[in-house]
């Protein structure tokens, strides 16, 4: 039975790790805005000529 | 640029006659036209042009892109972001030449927004990156410091169309609002974590294997207990706060009898742990706390983009220019002082009471009072702060400091000092109070019975009857029924500012509507009255358009497909009118005194003549919105009066539409419309009122219920509990009697939540209250209670609404 504990140990880390995740990714500001990632991702780069400042 | 161009033009290929050909919304002005293709704004507009010169050469130049101008209008608008003491409020850092800096963009409505504003760096090179938040309407913006100035970063964005509002306090509250949003969220996350695992490690309780291995339950409990630790400290924190905050305030509200439940349910199963009596309620302790929260944040998930709680200073301009010993230098405006001598030029708003030294002036004082028409001010007159200069820059002296102005003195009534003058009793305030002391007293009764029937089972009783008690089918009720009625309004577009504004809407025995603005469209119509030919309309919008006065401007906009003639000797006479030549005949547009009639001079008339006959004139702007006077009808008797700050030149007609029995009041002063709606309460009534602008303000705080009716939900709005789409106005009366749907159906399911608490209440009083018993009754509970209210509420408001 032994196993059941370690088991159990293993899957508490695995879900506290994506607890973890979620909150940081909530702290990081991703869920801020939901709409523009997905326009944005389709918006070409755009071979610029000016060479970027920095 | 060639996936996205394909993507943006596939909206538009439906294009009506007055819709945007970029992306479909409809056209408010028809100024903004290309290739004989219409727009709705200044960026679509500008993407279009950028999208077909694209596609004529593979590359181009941005900067010759004819829509993307500099204008020197708006570059000196926002010189005064370039002082220090504003650079350093606004900026979110600074480090060497980087800084970066947040503006709040309400224009912002479609892809092209976006991608135009993340493509500054591309119109100026001092722009580093900019990003967008499309949801809060937000841009943040990197910039060389170097290369280019705080202000002329945002005279860049106005003169691509998107104007940033800049208030120093609103960023602040923005900070304060998203952290506290997110800490719940975080809170809903722990919770749901915590529930999720309680119940997997419960598995061998509900399954009744727990005499298998006797030392494996053991860990199991162990580990509910670790995992309910969490729940109780972290995502039931604010639940014991609130309860604590209600009893020093010598109240209680619901959170009550939810921090005892939880307290208890904890007590109780960490010692049937630990005492090895039995395997606790751990699961019901973290479902109870996971359900609430979920119920918190349906309930706080308001409209974050809309604005309600405006005041004066966000009206007023953050700094004007003051004159100086060494010249004319932007001032902040809470720094200026009586004798000052300020600048002010066109649009910009007076910020404090001030004596003209210009000769003459023309005021819009619309803000004020609602009066459409711009005043004429002459030199050693008075003009009160909230009125826009319109036409020539003006020069005058203050005369009394800000916030001793005429404007400000309504906001030092009391109304508005304290924070919330209304302190009302919610429907669950009530029968919360009626409940945690039931509750209590059924305790300590039953206790009191076991005590004497059978002593060793008080504590056991006692805690099972506080822990079935807990009122979390209960307080999910509100959330849920008033949340869901929140989201029908919005789609319908009555945004309301928080849920206990429903209940207080279901109330509303009176009704007061503004005019100007509320009722009236915003001057977007003309008609005419008299005789003219289709030439001489066109002639007479030739010469119109040369004005940049709001009437002038106004009428080009309406006349429409002039042959564009230039007007010859044009000339404008401010506070009269304007007049030139066109095909050598006269044309005159101004007051009735202007163009030689001597008709009396109604509201908001434009008198026309040619070759110095009078040719009648046109009538501005007070249409009625579209089904105004139904909606009057329907209201009938609740409607109590029309409070209007313009003069009484429209009395006629609005008797027409409101039933006989509506009080008519015109040229209210702010503090007149305020009084009257105290002088209401007083006698009891529940007053609703309905206004637009900066006058209403004190009204529609004063009220029970203060909507605020705009054509645009992302402009200014005086504060209030809501704002009414205008084109949504003739929908009142439904809003009004789903509300009162809202509140049956509130009050039905405080019923069934009620008789799940007596039916586990007969467990927990006889004693057989098991932990599955108890893990079985909560969420059967709390979700029927959700599915029920969701679902009457939207069946009611489809019934209503279609």
């Amino acid at each position: 039975m032994t196993i059941i504990i370690l088991l159990i140990g293993i899957s508490l880390t695995i879900a506290l790790v994506f607890l973890g995740g979620f909150i940081w990714s909530m702290k990081s500001g991703q869920y801020d805005d939901t709409y523009g990632p997905s326009v944005r991702m389709l918006f070409d780069d755009k071979k610029s000529s000016k060479k970027k400042s920095q | 640029m060639l996936q996205s161009s394909n993507l943006l033009k596939e909206v538009p290929q439906r294009q009506a006659e007055n819709t945007c050909y970029h992306c479909g919304q409809p056209c408010e002005t028809d100024s903004f036209t290309v290739d004989e293709k219409s727009f709705c704004c200044y960026g679509c507009k500008t993407v279009y042009e950028i999208l077909a010169e694209n596609d004529l050469c593979e590359y181009y130049n941005f900067e010759t892109a004819p829509g993307v101008r500099s204008d020197s209008e708006y570059e000196d608008a926002y010189t005064y972001l370039n002082d220090d003491k504003i650079k350093n409020k606004l900026l979110i850092f600074h480090i060497g030449d980087h800084a970066r800096v947040q503006f709040h963009i309400p224009s912002i409505h479609c892809i092209s927004c976006i991608w135009l504003l993340e493509n500054l760096n591309r119109i100026n090179s001092g722009v580093i990156k900019s990003e967008v938040n499309f949801s809060k309407k937000t841009a943040v913006i990197d910039f060389d410091a170097s290369k280019i100035s705080l202000g002329s970063v945002a005279a860049l964005l106005a003169s691509t169309g998107y104007r940033p509002l800049i208030s120093l306090e609103g960023e602040l509250r923005e900070k304060k609002e998203s952290t506290s949003n997110k800490k719940l969220l975080i809170q809903l996350a722990v919770a749901g974590f915590c529930f999720g695992n309680i119940m997997l490690l419960s598995f061998p309780e509900y399954l009744g294997i727990d005499h298998l291995d006797v030392s494996l339950q053991k860990i199991f409990s162990y580990l509910n207990v670790a995992l309910a630790i969490p729940v109780l400290l972290f995502s039931g924190a604010d639940y014991f706060t609130s309860a604590f905050k209600s009893f020093k305030q010598r109240q209680v509200n619901i959170d009550v009898p939810i921090a005892l439940g939880i307290l208890v349910l904890f007590a109780r199963s960490a010692s049937d742990i630990l005492m090895g009596t039995g395997s606790g309620y751990m699961d019901s302790l973290a479902g109870l706390v996971f359900f609430l929260l979920i119920g918190r944040w349906f309930q706080d998930k308001t409209y974050e983009n809309l604005a309600f709680d405006r005041d004066y200073k966000s009206y007023f301009p953050l700094a004007v220019y003051r004159k100086n010993l060494d010249g004319w230098k932007a001032t902040l405006v809470h720094e200026l002082k009586k004798g000052d001598q300020v600048r002010i030029r066109n649009k910009e708003i007076v910020p404090a009471d001030s004596l003209l030294l210009t000769d003459v002036a023309q005021v819009d004082y619309s803000f004020v009072t609602g009066e459409a028409k711009p005043v004429e001010i002459k030199a050693g007159e008075l003009i009160y702060a909230g009125g826009r200069v319109v036409g020539q820059p003006a020069l005058m002296t203050i005369a009394k400091e800000t916030s001793q102005s005429h404007l400000t003195n309504l906001w030092n009534n009391d109304v508005f000092t304290k924070p919330d003058s209304r302190n009302y009793k919610t429907l669950m305030d009530k029968v919360a109070r009626v409940f945690t002391w039931s509750v209590i007293g059924l305790a300590i009764a039953t206790g009191l019975f076991w005590w004497w029937f059978n002593s060793e089972h008080v504590w056991l009783i006692v805690t099972s009857v506080l822990m079935v008690a807990c009122p979390c089918a209960l307080a999910l009720a509100a959330p849920f029924t008033y949340g869901s009625m929140l989201r029908v309004f919005g789609r319908n577009g009555l945004y309301l500012k928080s849920a206990d504004v429903v209940e207080n809407m279901a109330a509303i025995d009176s009704i007061i509507f503004d005019k100007t603005g509320t009722i009236t469209h915003g001057s977007k119509n003309i008609s005419w009255r008299g005789t003219i030919t289709k030439e001489e309309l066109q002639m007479v919008r030739s010469v119109a358009s040369c004005s940049t006065h709001p009437l002038s401007v106004l009428l080009a906009q309406n006349l429409k497909d002039s042959l564009d003639t230039t007007p010859t000797k044009f000339t404008e006479y401010p506070g009269e009118g304007i007049q030139g030549i066109v095909s050598n005949q006269v044309i005159r547009i101004g007051s009735s005194a202007f163009v030689g009639s001597t008709e009396n001079e109604g509201y908001s008339r434009v008198y026309i003549s040619i070759d110095g006959v009078v040719r009648g004139f046109f009538e501005v702007g007070t249409t009625l919105r579209p089904g105004v006077s139904e909606l009057a009808s329907r209201l009938g008797n609740k409607i109590k009066a029309l409070l209007s700050g313009d003069t009484s030149a429209d009395e006629d007609r609005m008797r027409e539409v409101f039933p006989a029995g509506t009080q008519m009041a015109f040229q209210q002063s702010p503090q007149n419309k305020l009084d009257y709606i105290e002088n209401l309460q007083k006698e009891g009534a529940h007053v609703m009122m309905l206004g637009d602008g900066l006058n209403d303000s004190g009204a529609l705080k004063q009220s029970h219920v203060g909507i605020a009716v705009s054509d645009d939900t992302g402009v200014f709005t005086p504060a209030c509990d809501g704002i009414l789409s205008g084109t949504k106005l003739f929908y009142l009366d439904r809003f009004l009697s789903l509300s009162k749907s809202a509140l049956t159906i509130l009050k039905i399911s405080l019923g069934i939540s009620l008789a799940y608490n007596v039916v586990g209440l007969s467990f927990a009083v006889t004693g057989h209250l098991t932990p599955l018993v108890a893990a079985i009754l909560m969420p059967i509970s709390s979700i029927s209670v959700v599915v029920f209210t969701t679902f009457m509420v939207n069946l009611v408001s489809r019934r209503v609404l279609s």
